[in-house]
């Protein structure tokens, strides 16, 4: 399996060899450097632990730094992430979108858009009641459980509440292109997060 | 340049003669039937043309056999073969939605007259 973090840019389309028009979101994936590998030995399950993204030396702790430095790195870097899976990987590698192929499906984790407070409506997707004949019951959740037995209301009820800005996977995408020079992954459909958010591809 | 705009410049069309709403078009497209190929031919008025870069669309409206019909193409579509232009409509607006309304003569648009 292999995995990359990645920077959603925004979509647009392609024309596909047929001439249809597929919508695909660019990511901007890598190079990612390898800063951890977990062993099974040491850590209990195995996993290799991938920095992206350059930043400022200062905006980073010591303790981070140190981290990177660790692992010879010379830029800190913003955001890391440990991916299950990735066999074959030492601290030093360099993983790139050379890494996925063309037309492979992949699995992209991230962090939804918040929508705020929503109400049942919204967020899961409850029936409206009538808007007409005198009705005050438009966008009312309805009753949330009986009375007497059990006299309460059981946990999980769906209500109210806020929405969005939740780890989100997306499965069952594909790879359309890939863009080497720019590190540019474009994949079918949408993916999870607003654009310039951090997102995780998955080889499937 | 970001670099979705640069994507998208990568599959504009340079052979697109210019037109704009109210020009009468003859749209060559490529139809796939199976494992045969054919070109169709479109022709009608320029409703709209939406959308900007690669992602631009244009609206032609006919009327066939008395029905009116409208068709959408992405401009930069591989499957138009090419776009002939027939007639430069005089009209004063980008957006010509009032022809749906008109029927008969009223529903044409002049000839751009120099």
């Amino acid at each position: 399996m292999t995995g990359i973090i990645g920077k959603k840019l925004g979509m647009t389309q392609l024309f596909d060899d047929n001439g249809n028009r597929i919508a695909v979101t660019v990511v901007e994936a890598g190079p990612c450097a390898v800063t951890q590998v977990r062993t099974t030995e040491s850590d209990g399950y195995s996993a290799v632990q991938l920095a992206f993204e350059d930043c400022k030396d200062k905006q980073l702790t010591k303790a981070e730094l140190g981290h990177l430095k660790k692992a010879g790195l010379k830029h800190g870097k913003r955001h890391l992430a440990e991916i299950r899976g990735m066999a074959n990987l030492k601290v030093g590698d360099t993983v790139t979108v050379e890494a996925f192929a063309d037309g492979q499906h992949v699995s992209v984790t991230g962090v939804s858009k918040g929508k705020g407070f929503q109400g049942t409506v919204k967020r899961h997707n409850f029936a409206r009641g009538p808007e007409t004949h005198g009705s005050h019951n438009v966008r009312q959740p309805g009753s949330i459980g009986a009375s007497a037995y059990p006299s309460r209301v059981f946990k999980g009820k769906r209500m109210s509440g806020h929405m969005g800005d939740q780890q989100v996977t997306q499965l069952g995408l594909r790879v359309v292109a890939r863009d080497l020079e720019n590190n540019l992954l474009l994949i079918k459909g949408a993916v999870p997060g607003a654009t310039n958010s951090v997102v995780i591809v998955k080889g499937a | 340049m970001t670099i979705i705009e640069n994507i998208e410049r990568k599959q504009l069309r340079d052979d697109i003669p210019q037109f704009k709403a109210g020009d009468t078009v003859k749209v060559h497209f490529k139809v796939i039937e199976g494992s045969r190929q054919r070109t169709q031919v479109y022709q009608g008025t320029v409703l709209k043309r939406q959308g900007s870069g690669a992602r631009e669309t244009f609206t032609v409206r006919k009327q066939s056999f008395g029905v009116g019909v409208e068709r959408t193409f992405p401009l930069h579509s591989p499957k138009i073969e090419k776009i002939e232009l027939t007639m430069v409509g005089d009209v004063r607006r980008a957006k010509l939605y009032y022809l749906r309304k008109k029927v008969g003569k009223q529903a044409r648009v002049r000839e751009k007259q120099h």
